[in-house]
């Protein structure tokens, strides 16, 4: 296996010391470390951190590999600085039972690129009526412990108080997708002053909150861990702020394009901006970033979310939702949230690794960096300035808000148990098992 | 000018004026006995319709034939547009075809910004209608319609009037696009509706700084009559009845809808329009429909000599400096 020192790498922002990876961990840490390597990085400049752990991944496989596959989706994540995925349910057939969680999980493993960690829908089909086997996707080699509809709400409060009390059985969260689905019949995008102006169905504030208090009740009426997806609003942030304060373990993230972008972009009709849960207004945005320094949403989860150009490339009444985020996502929480002060490199592993990984209850990753622990690694130049170019991008898709955007910072390399999955900005050859 | 008429946002002052004041020479067509111009002849227009619209439609193609385009009527229903193309498809096939400008109509808010936006086609967009969004065809129609009731005159604006517009602004693209253009022509706005069939958004909102939309709200129509220049009704949709916006037809018709006791309360000048198609009983009675104060046919004329202005100077090319050489070309086609 080929071994890297990497010389003069600020670990998590902090003094240059030199790293040294053989053998799949980190072998030694320090200054002027001189030790024989099959390769040397000079990493004067650039930040190490933990290898980013993504909680909410839409890899597409099976059923739209025209939009993206488990290879391209882990391709992509790697050159974003992710080592492992947690890869949605919403694919065709549905991932619902041990037979296709464990396809996903197995598609990751021969990629190679990324450790997927699929998770499995809570109800049968997404359809809302009947818990899937739960049991089944957790005793699968997938080892499945975050469960969700994502795309859709487990709307029904008797089926997601269910689904909370029989996933303590092994430790499981059940990830809601929350949105109240009368209160947002024919929603297009954040309601309010833009929507009422472009006459486009609004998707209220409240659609959202109502079922996260909801959410958070039963979660604690029946003692179970309730992980909130993709937090938009700020009233949300309040829900699960005093959730938190009340001592229930409730967890919840945001989505980087939320930290960045409001529904005033939408003026231009451009589906690019088109996603679920819709982009909100600048108080919102303020109010997510507020709440992630402060580490009452836990995690940055891209909702990394491809579609084909023809999927986008219409009016937006009819363009899908989501936007492609993996390879993007750090430059944004860098822009968002270490460039205004709000967190320092060491809050980025904290909300982009060790507490996904936490919350994900993967134990490879989110490591701390030091001697002996597994050389799950990101290494990202903060310096670099540069407009975004989808056609770089490794997903097969290509809908991204940013295009032609000055973001800073690029990842240089990923390492997933010590092999290099990017390299000088370039993705490796060949990814596979070792 | 801009080359597509997409909202009445992107009017000016002097944009909205001038296609008035064309709209008020090209009136004088509708007397003669041949009512045509060569001005757009060797140009080809399409009316690209994905939604019903008889009046609309046959609007815009009467204004494309009396300025001598050639016309393709492209309907979606029946065409390929119902077995699953795309609209970016159909606009290459148009563009393909040579279309000068499209004049779309369309169910979603946004299809002819996009089409606008798009590279798809390189002819000019003249939007007819989209979604819930905006009709600013209509909202010319109705200021060159109050211009001539209310201040009259070439170069008049409607500076100081006040213009109340009643009904389901929620889901109005009329709505949207006479509050546009009216204050951009000096008018005061009052939107008077229940609250439920008010856009949020459209009342400033001290909490978020949020300003609103420039008009004022009232949820009381009989207050807002008298000081009234010009009473806009909105049609409610039928559907909308069932859909828990107001408790029941008769109340909605007891609280905002116009009757002849309602129409003794607006001063004498003032007039009542509708953009129809009407709901008689529901919205508005018969007895005012009928008044000789209802300006509903009137509008209808003057919604073709309007679109024959936009057409005439979003193809013809024309600004403020052609204004004399587009009088003297009106003049001497006879």
């Amino acid at each position: 296996m080929v071994s890297y020192l990497i010389r003069n790498a600020r670990i998590l922002g902090g003094a240059p010391q030199d790293l040294h990876l053989a053998d799949g961990v980190i072998q030694a840490i320090g200054t002027g470390l001189a030790v024989d390597a099959d390769i040397e990085i000079d990493a004067t400049g650039m930040i190490v951190l933990p290898g980013l752990v993504d909680l909410h991944t839409h890899l597409r496989e099976p059923g739209r590999e025209d939009a993206e596959t488990v290879l391209t989706g882990t391709q992509a994540a790697a050159m974003g600085g992710f080592t492992a995925v947690h890869a949605m349910a919403n694919t065709t057939p549905v991932a619902d039972t041990a037979g296709v969680v464990e396809q996903v999980w197995r598609l990751g493993q021969e990629a190679g690129y990324c450790d997927v960690q699929p998770v499995g829908a809570v109800t049968v089909g997404l359809e809302g009526k009947k818990l899937a086997e739960l049991g089944a996707m957790h005793e699968s080699a997938a080892n499945v412990r975050v469960f969700s509809d994502d795309g859709k709400c487990v709307d029904d409060a008797v089926l997601m108080r269910r689904a909370l009390e029989y996933v303590k059985a092994f430790d499981g969260v059940v990830a809601q997708h929350a949105q109240e689905p009368r209160l947002t019949e024919g929603a297009q995008m954040n309601e309010g002053q833009v929507s009422g102006e472009l006459g486009l169905g609004g998707w209220p504030a409240v659609a959202e909150e109502s079922i996260i208090a909801r959410d958070v009740l039963l979660a604690a009426h029946v003692g179970s861990r309730l992980h909130v997806c993709h937090l938009s609003t700020a009233g949300s942030v309040e829900i699960v702020r005093w959730a938190k304060s009340k001592g229930w373990d409730v967890t919840a993230e945001v989505t980087p394009h939320h930290l960045l972008l409001t529904d005033e972009l939408v003026r231009s009709y451009d589906p690019v901006y088109k996603v679920n849960p819709p982009l909100r207004t600048a108080e919102d945005v303020q109010a997510l970033r507020k709440a992630l320094a402060d580490g009452t949403i836990d995690a940055v989860a891209t909702d990394h979310a491809p579609h084909p150009a023809e999927d986008k490339d219409c009016e937006w009444a009819v363009a899908a939702m989501g936007m492609v985020g993996l390879e993007t996502a750090l430059s944004v929480v860098q822009q968002t949230m270490v460039d205004t002060g709000l967190l320092n490199w060491e809050g980025v592993a904290d909300r982009m690794s060790h507490r996904p990984a936490r919350i994900g209850r993967l134990t490879g990753h989110g490591r701390p960096i030091s001697v002996g622990e597994p050389a799950n690694l990101v290494l990202f130049d903060p310096a670099y300035r540069g407009a975004v170019n989808p056609e770089s991008f490794a997903t097969r898709s290509r809908n991204t808000p940013y295009k032609g955007m000055d973001l800073p910072g690029r990842v240089h390399a990923t390492f997933l148990r010590g092999r290099a999955t990017v390299l000088a900005g370039e993705l490796a050859e060949q990814g596979g098992l070792e | 000018m801009k080359r597509h008429l997409v909202s009445a946002a992107d009017l000016s002052r002097d944009d909205a004026l001038l296609i008035l004041d064309t709209a008020e020479e090209l009136a004088q067509l509708s007397g003669r006995a041949v009512k045509k111009l060569p001005t757009l002849r060797g140009r080809t227009v399409v009316n690209l319709f994905f939604e019903d619209s008889t009046r609309t439609k046959t609007s815009f193609e009467v204004a494309e034939k009396r300025l001598s385009a050639d016309v393709i009527n492209f309907s979606a229903k029946g065409s390929s547009v119902s077995k699953g193309e795309s609209l970016k498809d159909t606009a290459l096939t148009l563009q393909a075809m040579g279309a000068d400008a499209v004049v779309i109509r369309h169910h979603a808010s946004g299809a002819p910004a996009r089409l606008a936006q798009s590279d798809w086609l390189h002819g000019s967009v003249i939007n007819a209608g989209d979604g819930t969004h905006e009709h600013p065809t209509q909202a010319l129609l109705d200021a060159f319609t109050m211009r001539r009731h209310l201040n009259a005159g070439l170069g008049n604006d409607l500076s100081g009037r006040r213009v109340t517009i009643v009904g389901d602004v929620l889901h109005s693209r009329v709505a949207r696009s006479n509050v546009h253009l009216l204050t951009t022509l000096g008018a005061q706005v009052t939107f008077v509706a229940p609250p439920t069939l008010l856009p949020i958004g459209i009342e400033p909102n001290p909490d978020t700084g949020a300003a609103g939309w420039p008009c004022e709200v009232s949820y009381d129509l009989d207050s807002v009559l008298p000081k009234t220049d010009a009473l806009m009704m909105l049609r409610v949709q039928r559907e909308r009845m069932n859909a828990a916006f107001f408790p029941t037809e008769r109340e909605y018709s007891r609280r905002y809808g116009m009757n002849g006791s309602r129409m003794a309360q607006l001063p004498e000048h003032a007039i009542v329009m509708h953009p129809g198609p009407m709901v008689r009983g529901m919205e508005i009675t018969a007895e005012v429909a009928d008044s000789p104060r209802c300006t509903v046919v009137e509008q209808v004329a003057n919604g073709v000599s309007v679109r024959m202005a936009v057409l005439y100077l979003l193809l013809g090319g024309a600004t403020l400096a052609d204004t004399a050489a587009r009088t003297d070309s009106v003049e001497t086609v006879q």
